[in-house]
């Protein structure tokens, strides 16, 4: 018989039930909760009476509305009010239920992607659900993870379980070596140019190749955070030493002779040697060159060397159309170098790249320049208030504010634009989140998915240029 | 849970492929704290000319006459076609929410999007997916048709054109008994509480740690 991968291991030791019907009960061992898909499925619960099955299992915090600015009045400093209302009911929600929350003015808060792993709340062999498509992040540590829409956030917490089918196995290996300047945000937009949106539909994703295996965790979130624009709910990579190092010390990780065990248990959790895969895709690390997507899907991907497309070149015509729909949408013309698109503002945040390591490779590459007069707004937004403290402590703000970027507070910010910040009209933005759908960032707005270290060095000169000629 | 059995309806033809869920009911109006009327604000930005706000009475906006639904023939439309990887995008249920408040019932595309496939089903929406050449055939049919209605019939798995042509489509048990009978499934999963609570036994023994940790 063949081997399992790492997906059936997780998916054995999850299965409360095999159903008749083919579907199954799977338990859920970390729930995340945010302020946006959580309401109805409190309101659910109270309707019905019910209580949540395990409250040690959850874990909420609010992101998406929170104010990137002036946090010291909380709750209150949120102008919106149909914001601060939203806000509101989570508090009001996790109170009453009696469910872990870090509030706005906790220094823990953060983009719930961000905040689950650096607690130590995100352990590998995990089973982790939140309302919220970017859960496959924390697929990074070995876990089974993947957003859920509002009804089963419901049906989690009132019974630790969710209904699922079992998804296909696909390994998408990148061989080799990385070359200098390329990040894992390069990695997986490369990964999506390559098999597309829908590339990874039904399947869970085990990402897995020398050039992985090299990464960070940080950069393996940042690629695992993107599955979702694969089309794959799930996306995971083996645990090794690294995983366990980046874990061990966490405050919500085990200690003691009970950590021992658990990293005895961690190290099994990788696909076996003789395991078989329903898709392989294989790319070569080498081959892989900074990244920018220059239309509204995220597989409408380039290197910066390279020209935005003409769709007369394209045969199949529903893709054809996509082309010349996006190309109007984003005011761009076939065929123009990606190093001719000029920028009115620059992100760098959201759950994609907003942890120490991204905000460390931006600010090496802006440290003693200037941004272009030309930008309009550069900002920095930190995932959590831990990180934003940890940059502190290292210096980094200093090094964006000279440089002239903003220094933001921890949230979703403009990666969706559902708080105060946004891009106006017409508006071209590099930023380092994850989706480019049509006005995803403002109304109008024209977003192009690039790494923290292209994101930067773009603030500088106000298009994009390749940041391997920045460095030295 | 609204039931589904059988339903027959006007198709809306939207010829566009990786319909995302920022398109379907974009983030402004997330913001609600309600399940319900959100249908005002279905695909607002493809709708409307002008930028959607919150709470605001969308009958005083302009709307853009190029879009498929503010066509006449297609008012009343509640089954809608669709292209590749409809409901792309975030897991917000906002976008079934918002689809079934507007009044389809039905969406038939080539394939969809994992999350948003799932999330159709708890709310009473039912999503089909049929071939391409087959998605085709319907889309030439109901631009060419006005009034060009199907009838699908979940007990029988099928979709059947004016012309009596059927096409059958395939859904898993769970999913369609649950739909049939506009049944909770939260219910149904407590139905097996033992199982769960005896299964968390066994995880307390072999993985102690996934429990009561905090910081
Ligand atoms: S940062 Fe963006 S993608 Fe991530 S959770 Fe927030 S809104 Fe979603």
């Amino acid at each position: 018989m063949a081997g399992k991968t790492l997906y059936d291991k997780l998916w054995d030791d999850h299965l409360v039930k095999q159903r008749d019907d083919g579907s199954a009960l799977i338990y859920i061992d970390r729930h995340l909760l945010h302020e946006v898909t959580s309401p109805q499925a409190f309101e659910g619960l109270r309707l019905a009476g019910r209580k949540p099955w395990r409250l040690d299992a959850n874990l909420a915090t609010p992101d998406h509305n929170v104010p990137t600015t002036d946090r010291a009045r909380g709750v209150e400093g949120i102008v919106d009010p149909v914001s601060r209302i939203q806000v509101e009911t989570l508090d009001k929600n996790c109170d009453e239920f009696g469910i872990l929350e870090f509030k706005i003015k906790d220094q823990r808060q953060g983009i719930v992607h961000v905040i689950g792993p650096e607690q130590g709340a995100t352990l590998p062999g995990m089973s982790i659900v939140c309302g919220d498509s970017h859960t496959s992040t924390h697929g990074a540590f070995g876990c089974l993870a993947h957003g859920i829409g509002t009804s089963e956030v419901e049906h989690v917490l009132a019974t630790q379980c969710l209904v699922q089918q079992k998804m296909k196995n696909m390994l998408v290996k990148v061989n080799g070596k990385l070359g200098p300047g390329v990040t894992g945000k390069d990695v997986v937009l490369a990964i999506i140019g390559k098999i597309g949106t829908a590339g990874g539909t039904g399947h869970a994703i085990e990402f897995g190749g020398e050039a992985i295996r090299n990464l960070s965790m940080e950069a393996r979130m940042t690629i695992c955070n993107m599955s979702i624009e694969a089309g794959a709910r799930v996306g995971m990579v083996a645990v090794d030493q690294t995983t366990i190092d980046y874990v061990k010390d966490r405050p919500f990780a085990p200690k003691g002779e009970m950590r021992d065990r658990a990293i005895e248990y961690w190290k099994t959790l990788h696909s076996d040697d003789d395991a078989v895969f329903d898709k392989v895709v294989q790319l070569e690390g080498s081959e892989i060159m900074p990244q920018v997507s220059w239309g509204t899907s995220p597989e409408m991907v380039a290197g910066v060397g390279g020209n935005v497309p003409d769709p007369d070149a394209e045969a199949d015509p529903i893709k054809r159309e996509g082309i010349v729909r996006a190309l109007k949408y984003m005011g761009l013309k076939p065929n123009m170098p990606i190093t001719e698109i000029k920028l009115d503002r620059v992100f760098i945040g959201s759950c994609t790249n907003s942890r120490i390591e991204d905000l460390r490779e931006a600010a090496a590459v802006v440290k003693g320049r200037k941004v272009s007069p030309s930008l309009k707004q550069a900002m920095v937004v930190p995932g959590s208030g831990l990180v934003k403290v940890q940059a502190e402590q290292e210096g980094l703000d200093k090094i964006f504010l000279e440089a002239g970027l903003e220094w933001r507070d921890p949230g979703c910010s403009m990666c969706l634009a559902m708080n105060a910040d946004k891009l106006g009209q017409g508006e071209h933005c590099a930023s380092t989140s994850n989706r480019n759908f049509e006005g995803r960032q403002g109304f109008g707005g024209r977003t192009h998915l690039v790494s923290p270290a292209m994101a930067a060095a773009a603030a500088i000169n106000g298009h994009f240029v390749d940041v391997r000629e920045m460095m030295n | 849970m609204r039931a589904l059995k059988q339903h027959q309806g006007v198709v809306a033809p939207m010829d566009r492929s990786n319909v995302d869920t920022d398109m379907i009911i974009p983030k402004q109006f997330l913001k609600s704290i309600k399940r319900t009327g959100f249908g005002p604000n279905l695909f607002d930005e493809l709708r409307y000319l002008d930028e959607g706000k919150p709470d605001q009475d969308c009958s005083q906006r302009p709307i853009n006459p190029d879009f498929v639904l503010n066509q006449d023939r297609y008012k009343n439309a509640s089954v809608l076609l669709a292209r590749r990887n409809f409901g792309c995008g975030s897991s917000r249920e906002h976008a079934p929410w918002a689809l079934e408040d507007y009044g389809f019932r039905v969406i038939i595309a080539p394939s969809f999007a994992d999350i948003f496939y799932n999330n159709c089903f708890k709310n009473g929406l039912l999503p089909i997916v049929l071939d391409e050449e087959t998605v085709d055939q319907l889309f030439r049919e109901a631009e060419k048709q006005e009034g060009y209605q199907l009838a699908i019939d979940l007990e029988a798995k099928t979709v059947t054109t004016p012309s009596g042509e059927s096409f059958s489509f395939e859904v898993d048990d769970f999913r369609r008994h649950c739909l049939l009978n506009g049944l909770d499934d939260i219910g149904v999963t407590l139905e097996d509480a033992e199982v769960i609570k005896a299964y968390e036994e066994s995880r307390r023994e072999t993985a102690p740690w996934l429990f009561g940790a905090g910081g």
